[in-house]
């Protein structure tokens, strides 16, 4: 036999390895059925449903730089002298935590921007879960069959909050042990129960040696893994209760509109990812965050000036600031007494869990609702709801603003007493006037759909009638009745409000940076009427262009 | 807090502020204070009725300070009075504040005030340094008080930076911040940045203690001490942020802006992009 044959022999058709290789897979696994429906999956495409992609991202890149991070991290508060590259603390005691926190920062190839990626990206992901958070309420996407999925996302954030509180601890920096130290008194403020809970939580009377080695543990396996769970539950219920769509052409309380899995799904989610990582990069290599070296190792002595928890903790800080100093006495025993801190800290966060998790039940229980709803609701169409919504984002809001009262009255120049005083009235006063305004501008909006629908759509043609008055000509959407009335009910849709919209001028061009296709001849010639019939000509004889 | 009742409290613009570790001073200052308030009420008893201006030519000034006298005459009379002695409501007395004072005042463009607020702001310098110190000499020969060292070499150099960064972290940090970017204080006062501030001016701060800022005399921080610290507020100021932009150092506030205005915005704006609008 010549070496040629057993070549030819031997040789690799790689033209046939796909399909070979999804036979031999097919064949021990059987996945081919399964899969093909995962594949053809259908999922409506709109910016707003990205939102929830953004947190599950960021959430990716923040498991994939911890990783890089915990590889030279070590929790321990056993106390050394950093000899590091660092000059301006060399020579200082330390804790091995912060000594290794410094060593990631300067001396770790990469870990620098590892470290600071891995922030900005606990950053992103809490902001991405509350703008997602949003866009599921105030587009009633909570609403039967969803509410399961709605309380696994309140989950999500509280969880997020802890593994992130729990992250910002770690360094042992004096920022970190400013935080802790507050958690202590938290937890001491607890009636009856407190300074067991506080001795037990720190292994002993803060801050011990005890509370790093179990805030890694709660930092690196327990909330990640029960966020993961998690995760992986909230998403798939969103594949199993399929996604809600927006009302539209051809969308229906039964049916999914929108592009399939595989290919195009798959395709832009794996682009969004890397947007995502990349836009993560940008910021960790270019903005600097969380300069632990600044803040020196945490000593009960030092407590700086602008000492303020990560942005998502910021609202918590801003209730114990806003909060008069109240404690209340209970004269039992030998005395027992309630600090003040325990109502910003601890009661308000338990009625910020306990009632949004409940909200989906209320407003069915309210609205006597108990159908299954696959379309969204447009804000507007919606104004008790949305007013609700704007009112507890402006709650939030002031809260997180006072939790920055001090940056905010340096950076202003306004003094620190008028801040705190402007968080407290204005605590009282923005949620109601955030519910009114919000209230009126919805029935404003609605008003304006319907008359539209009933007039339509402003041409900006001004016509001068015969006694001398002015006149602006309407394009109807649709065959108007005797009266000249459009005869089109609201669908829940947007309603065109653009001549351009209804192709009548020559289409916007599309493409977001640059143009995508070529702008379209206008069908008319230049002197004809930029008004086109939206109805056939005859049609349009018995009714005639509107006026109004 | 309850103080001593000496100069520092007398303009109504000061509050009682400083930290317990100035007692010492006071009670020093004070004892000063008195025996220029005897000496300065025997002459007017003795040289009273009919005259008013006198009582300065008893002091011997020095080639300086009677320059300085001149510049105080026309700048800064109308707030603090003849002698220095202080004007109800416009300026408190200047009587043993020092030239360490008056530098640092004058030196970072607050004296002469133009505008009343809360407190004294930096803005540029109306005098030269070399003017500063006349005014200087002229209020250390009317009082005494703390000095700062001869004009000459850098009062940061060879000092510890490690060591004067412990300093700056439990003493100074309370109110300027860890990265030495300011802090608001109560009633509309406020730790200015150390942004800019020179080495004499920042040891000069540290001797008199301006508005709330508390005194840290030589038993509190020994001048060994203080260059430690100004040479670590130096090296701050020199330090390129190894991270990218500092965001002005003042720690999670803008961080937590900056997610919103720039990642946040980008990654909206990639969804409006990929995905549909309707
Ligand atoms: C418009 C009024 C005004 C003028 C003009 C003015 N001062 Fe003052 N000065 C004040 C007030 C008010 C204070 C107290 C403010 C504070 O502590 O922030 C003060 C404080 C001071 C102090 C600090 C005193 C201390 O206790 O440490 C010094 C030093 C001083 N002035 C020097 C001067 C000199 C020198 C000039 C002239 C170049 C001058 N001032 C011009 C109003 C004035
Ligand atoms: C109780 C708060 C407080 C503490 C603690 C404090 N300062 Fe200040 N510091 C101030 C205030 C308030 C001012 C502004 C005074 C003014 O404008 O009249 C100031 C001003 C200064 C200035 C002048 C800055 C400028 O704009 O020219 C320097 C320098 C300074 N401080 C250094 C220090 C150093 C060094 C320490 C630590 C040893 C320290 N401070 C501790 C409150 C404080
Ligand atoms: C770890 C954080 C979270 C991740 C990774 C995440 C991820 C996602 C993803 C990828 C989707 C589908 C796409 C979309 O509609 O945006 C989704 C849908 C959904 N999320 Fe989240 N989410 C998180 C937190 C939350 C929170 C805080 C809430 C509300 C309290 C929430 C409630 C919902 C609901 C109700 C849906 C279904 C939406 C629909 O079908 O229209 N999620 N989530």
């Amino acid at each position: 036999m010549t070496p040629a044959k057993t070549n030819r022999r031997r040789r690799l058709d790689l033209a046939k390895v796909p399909e070979a290789t999804a036979q031999g897979i097919d064949e021990r696994f059987q996945v081919a059925t399964p899969l093909r429906r995962v594949f053809n999956k259908v999922f409506p495409d709109h910016w707003s449903f990205m939102l929830g992609e953004i947190a599950l991202y960021s959430f990716i890149t923040l498991l994939l730089t911890g990783t890089f991070l915990a590889l030279f991290f070590d929790p321990s508060m056993a106390e050394t002298t950093y000899d590091g590259s660092y000059a301006p603390l060399r020579g200082i005691e330390m804790s091995k935590a912060y000594e290794t926190s410094l060593n990631i920062s300067f001396d770790v190839r990469g870990g620098l921007i590892m470290r600071q990626m891995h922030h900005w990206a606990a950053l992103l992901f809490m902001a991405a879960i509350v703008i997602h958070m949003f866009r599921i309420f105030f587009t009633g996407a909570f609403r039967k069959p969803r509410e399961l999925n709605w309380i696994i996302g309140l989950s999500l954030f509280w969880l997020g909050l802890t593994e992130g509180f729990a992250g910002y601890s770690l360094p042992d920096d004096a920022l970190s042990g400013t935080g802790l130290r507050i958690a202590d008194a938290i937890v001491l403020s607890i009636p009856l129960v407190g300074s067991w809970v506080a001795t037990s939580l720190f292994g002993g009377e803060f801050p011990a040696t005890e509370i790093l080695p179990r805030l890694y543990i709660l930092h690196v396996f327990l909330v990640p893994g029960i966020i993961l769970a998690l995760i992986v539950v909230h998403i798939g219920l969103v594949v199993k209760q399929k996604h809600t769509q927006w009302p539209g052409p051809g969308r229906t309380n039964h049916n999914v509109v929108g592009i399939r899995m595989f290919p195009g799904f798959a395709a832009k989610g794996g682009g969004f990812f890397m947007i995502v990582f990349g836009v993560i990069a940008l910021l960790g290599g270019l903005l600097q965050i969380n300069p632990i070296w600044l803040f020196g190792p945490y000593k009960t002595a030092v407590v700086s000036a602008g000492s303020q928890p990560d942005w998502y903790v910021m609202f918590l800080d801003g209730s114990t600031r806003l909060m008069p100093a109240w404690d209340i006495h209970i004269p039992l025993g030998d005395g027992y007494t309630i600090p003040a801190i325990f109502w910003p800290t601890l009661v308000l966060p338990g009625l910020l869990t306990v009632l949004p998790m409940l909200y989906p039940f209320i407003e069915a229980r309210l609205r006597r609702d108990k159908q299954a709803h696959h379309l969204l609701q447009r804000p507007r169409d919606v104004p008790a709801r949305t007013a609700l919504g704007a009112m507890a984002i402006g709650f939030y809001l002031v809260l997180v603003l006072s939790g920055a009262n001090d940056v905010i009255a340096e950076a202003f120049d306004i003094s620190l007493n008028a801040t705190t005083w402007a968080g407290r009235i204005g605590i009282l006063l923005v949620p109601p006037i955030a519910y009114y305004l919000t209230y009126r501008i919805c029935l404003g909006l609605q008003q304006h759909d319907r008359e539209v629908l009933v007039h339509g759509v402003e041409t900006g043609i001004i016509r001068r009638l015969p006694d001398g008055r002015f006149m602006e000509v309407h394009q109807p959407l649709a065959p108007a009745d005797a009266h000249g009335h459009g005869a089109l009910d609201y669908a829940g849709a947007p309603v065109p409000k653009k001549m351009n919209r209804l192709g009548a001028i020559a289409p916007a061009v599309r493409g977001f940076f640059f143009p995508i296709e070529k702008p379209a001849t206008p069908a008319l010639p230049p002197a004809a009427t930029p008004v086109s019939p939206a109805v056939p000509p005859q049609q349009l004889e018995d009714a005639g262009t509107q006026q109004h | 807090m309850t103080a001593p009742p000496e100069r520092r409290k007398r303009s109504p613009l000061r509050r009682p502020a400083g930290p317990p570790g100035k007692l010492r001073r006071r009670i020093g200052t004070t004892a000063r204070l008195l025996a220029a308030l005897i000496v300065v009420g025997g002459l007017y008893t003795a040289f009273s009725p009919g005259m008013q201006a006198t009582a300065d030519d008893e002091v011997v000034l020095s080639p300086a300070a009677a320059e300085g006298k001149q510049l105080f005459e026309t700048s800064c009379i109308s707030c603090h009075g003849r002698n220095a002695q202080g004007v109800p409501d416009r300026g408190p007395s200047l009587i043993g504040v020092g030239s360490a004072a008056v530098e640092f005042q004058v030196g970072t463009g607050r004296m002469p005030l133009t505008s009343q607020g809360a407190q004294a702001e930096r803005k540029t310098p109306q005098f030269t340094l070399d003017q500063a110190r006349q005014i200087g000499a002229y209020i250390q020969a009317l009082g005494d008080g703390p000095e700062l060292p001869l004009p000459g070499e850098d009062l940061g150099k060879g000092g510890d930076v490690a060591h004067g960064g412990e300093l700056f972290r439990v003493n100074c940090s309370s109110c300027h911040a860890f990265g030495a970017g300011g802090g608001a204080l109560s009633s509309g006062k406020s730790a200015p940045t150390l942004e800019e501030s020179t080495d004499r001016e920042i040891y000069a701060a540290m001797l008199t203690g301006p508005s709330s800022m508390p005194v840290f005399g030589d038993n509190q921080l020994t001048p060994d001490e203080k260059r430690d610290i100004i040479a670590y507020i130096q090296n701050l100021q020199t330090d390129p942020d190894p991270g990218g932009w500092g965001l002005g150092r003042v720690g999670p506030v803008p961080e937590g802006l900056a997610i919103f205005l720039i990642g946040m915005v980008a990654i909206v704006f990639t969804t409006l992009w990929i995905a549909g609008k309707s």
